[in-house]
């Protein structure tokens, strides 16, 4: 029998019985930035030639002299980006992921990472779920590029509310991070009570005491929801079923990681990102140095995305629920 | 700006000098390095650190400096001499250079060493981050006296982003910011008309609506009086074009782009051999700095 109380308290109410409210992770973004604009004067915004799209709208409207249109230039962008941390700025430098860090990822790890800069950069339309533009404009790389350089931190937020405290926190952080962000309408999760931190995961979902099987799901970015309607799908089936949501894959909270790993037979990896150098990877490098442990990878399988709308291409590409309840089954 | 005595020009002459020499007995100790440019170089540097720059060797991060930003990290040796000179560290650690565990790494990291403004060597970037640092100071403080002085290759100038940094300062109207362009002519594989001309040059600086100065990257006192030209520009940023010999101070290594990225000892042997090579070099500069006289009749 399942039970509202292995959800963890502070998640939106029956998510396992009604049909989720939808926002993006950028919504969440756009006001967080404003409200770190209004929390600090040091907070400043450049963007790409895509200011409405990346949410960055609401700062530059606010804070138009702290507000720097770079133009299509994602080279420049990181480099400017630089220069005003090396003068005391906090800037927030935002574009697409495929184009930031796609395309200036060299920029990057010599102006921002090596420096140590106080640069937060913004990978927006991350992911498969981008739909229509297809797979130029579906960046599923980026955490594997990002997470291999020294110096930075690495988040995909959830849903609106976490992507909100996210750009808060990260405000306040000093140094560098990068941070994606998706483009479609995803299920709202969390609430503004739910916590973040950087470098935490959080357990949100507690599997039943006293099951024989007992799966692990490891969760980052906005499949959150699909990994817990999986895991309630699971325990119906009568496998003990735990979610921890690794929000933070740069650094990873290896203690919960290894907790998760020894309270379960096995674990399930979920991203909307390539399986070859994410979260899935970052797992399996930990655990095979600590607890050897059998991992099934979702994410997508050494592929480009193509055209589809979000909800298509996530079940095409195989993340969405019955995907993660088969993977689980997989395991046994 | 400040106007030079003849006095003062000898000065910077012989302290230039001084730093090629450095120069010469860091990379042949390194046995590794870039040795065209750093000596071409080592007059403006010798300028901006010596005459130009508001800065404080024993305090380098002072807030009220101006920033020097060196985008062609390869040329280090010669800011990392002209630092010492100045004394920002002793001159005794350039013989660490591209040492494990030294602070003067083979291409400049920030981390390391007080009084580098940036971490660089893939080239492109410095101009950008010079960018950014002018724009935050003016959002900072519209009133600010600092200037950001942007040091740049020419064989640089062929990298796409120095182009779109180069649109933005225009766009922005950065009064406060300087590039100076080392124009020596060569880059790895050969002369910079070859491998990819930039020429005309300075109508292109023109047009992306920068102030253009060209000048004798040798001379002290025409560099000392475009900076302060570019100095007092109104509403624009300014890029001083430095017409400079690679290898200056040592005729027999000048204007060679097989010098480039050899040191002192692993250069082309056709003039000097290898052994001799450093050697040769000292030779050339003592004997230069004997001919530098007082510039009051000039």
């Amino acid at each position: 029998m399942i039970t509202h109380n292995m959800f963890a308290s502070h998640l939106q109410p029956n998510i396992a019985t009604e049909a989720p409210k939808k926002t993006s992770t950028r919504v969440g973004y756009g006001e967080g930035l404003l409200e770190a604009g209004k929390r600090d004067q040091h907070v400043v915004a450049l963007c790409c030639d895509l200011t409405e799209s990346t949410k960055t709208d609401a700062f530059a409207k606010e804070f138009p002299k702290r507000f720097v249109q770079i133009g299509i230039a994602e080279q420049n962008l990181a480099s400017v980006g630089s220069g005003m941390a090396a003068m005391g700025k906090i800037p927030f430098i935002a574009s697409y992921a495929a184009f930031s860090p796609g395309r200036n990822w060299e920029q990057i790890r010599t102006t921002i990472a090596y420096n140590n800069s106080n640069v937060k950069i913004v990978g927006a339309h991350a992911g498969i779920s981008v739909g229509p533009d297809g797979a130029t404009h579906q960046m599923t790389e980026d955490i594997a590029i990002m997470r291999a350089m020294p110096n930075m931190i690495v988040i995909a937020p959830a849903d609106v509310h976490e992507a909100r405290k996210m750009t808060l926190a990260v405000a306040k952080h000093v140094g560098p991070v990068y941070f994606r962000l998706g483009r479609s309408d995803t299920p709202v999760v969390t609430t503004p009570e739910s916590p973040f931190e950087i470098g935490k995961a959080e357990l949100l979902y507690t599997k039943t005491p006293g099951r024989e099987k007992n799966i692990g799901i490891v969760v980052t970015g906005s499949l959150l929801y699909n990994a817990l309607i999986a895991a309630v799908e699971l325990e119906k089936e009568g496998i003990g079923v735990s979610v921890l949501h690794m929000a933070t894959i740069k650094p990873l909270d290896t203690e919960a990681l290894l907790a998760l790993a020894s309270t379960h037979d096995a674990l399930v990896t979920v991203e909307e990102h390539q399986i070859i150098g994410g979260l899935g990877s970052a797992v399996a490098e930990y655990l095979s140095g600590t607890k050897p442990t059998r991992i099934e990878r979702i994410g997508i399988n050494d592929s480009f995305g193509q055209s589809g709308e979000p909800d298509e291409l996530v079940a095409h590409y195989g993340m969405d629920i019955p995907s993660i309840v088969s993977a689980a089954r997989r395991l046994y | 700006m400040k106007y030079l005595t003849g006095e003062e020009v000898r000065a910077l002459e012989l302290k230039a000098n001084e730093i090629r020499q450095s120069i010469i007995e860091m990379l042949t100790e390194a046995g590794s390095g870039h040795t065209a440019g750093p000596l071409g170089m080592a007059d403006v540097f010798t300028l901006l650190y010596f005459a130009v720059l508001k800065h404080d060797p024993k305090n380098p991060d002072w807030d009220e400096r101006d920033r020097l930003i060196l985008s062609n990290g390869h040329i280090c040796p010669v800011l990392y001499a002209t630092m010492a000179h100045a004394g920002y560290f002793p001159v005794e650690e350039l013989m660490t250079l591209r040492k494990l565990g030294t602070r003067l790494q083979g291409h400049p990291h920030r981390q390391t060493l007080p009084g580098l403004e940036t971490s660089s060597g893939p080239l492109g970037s410095g101009l950008s981050q010079a960018v950014g640092m002018a724009l935050a100071e003016r959002i900072n403080n519209p009133y600010s006296a600092k200037y950001f002085y942007c040091l740049t290759g020419d064989g640089e100038l062929d990298e796409g982003q120095i182009w779109e940094a180069l649109l933005l300062a225009g766009k922005e109207k950065l009064n406060n910011l300087i590039m100076i362009v080392d124009r020596n002519g060569i880059q790895i594989d050969g002369y910079t008309k070859d491998v990819m001309p930039l020429e005309p040059l300075a109508e292109k600086f023109a047009s992306f609506n920068f102030d253009v100065q060209e000048v004798d990257g040798h001379n002290m006192r025409a560099l000392n009086d475009a900076i302060g030209k570019a100095q007092a520009v109104y509403s624009q940023p300014s890029v001083i074009i430095a017409h400079t010999v690679a290898a200056k101070g040592v005729d027999v290594f000048e204007r060679d782009f097989r010098w480039h990225g050899n040191p002192p000892g692993k250069g082309p042997e056709d003039r000097v051999p290898k052994d001799k090579q450093a050697e040769v070099a000292l030779q050339k500069l003592r004997t230069l700095a004997g001919m530098i006289t007082s510039h009051d009749h000039s």
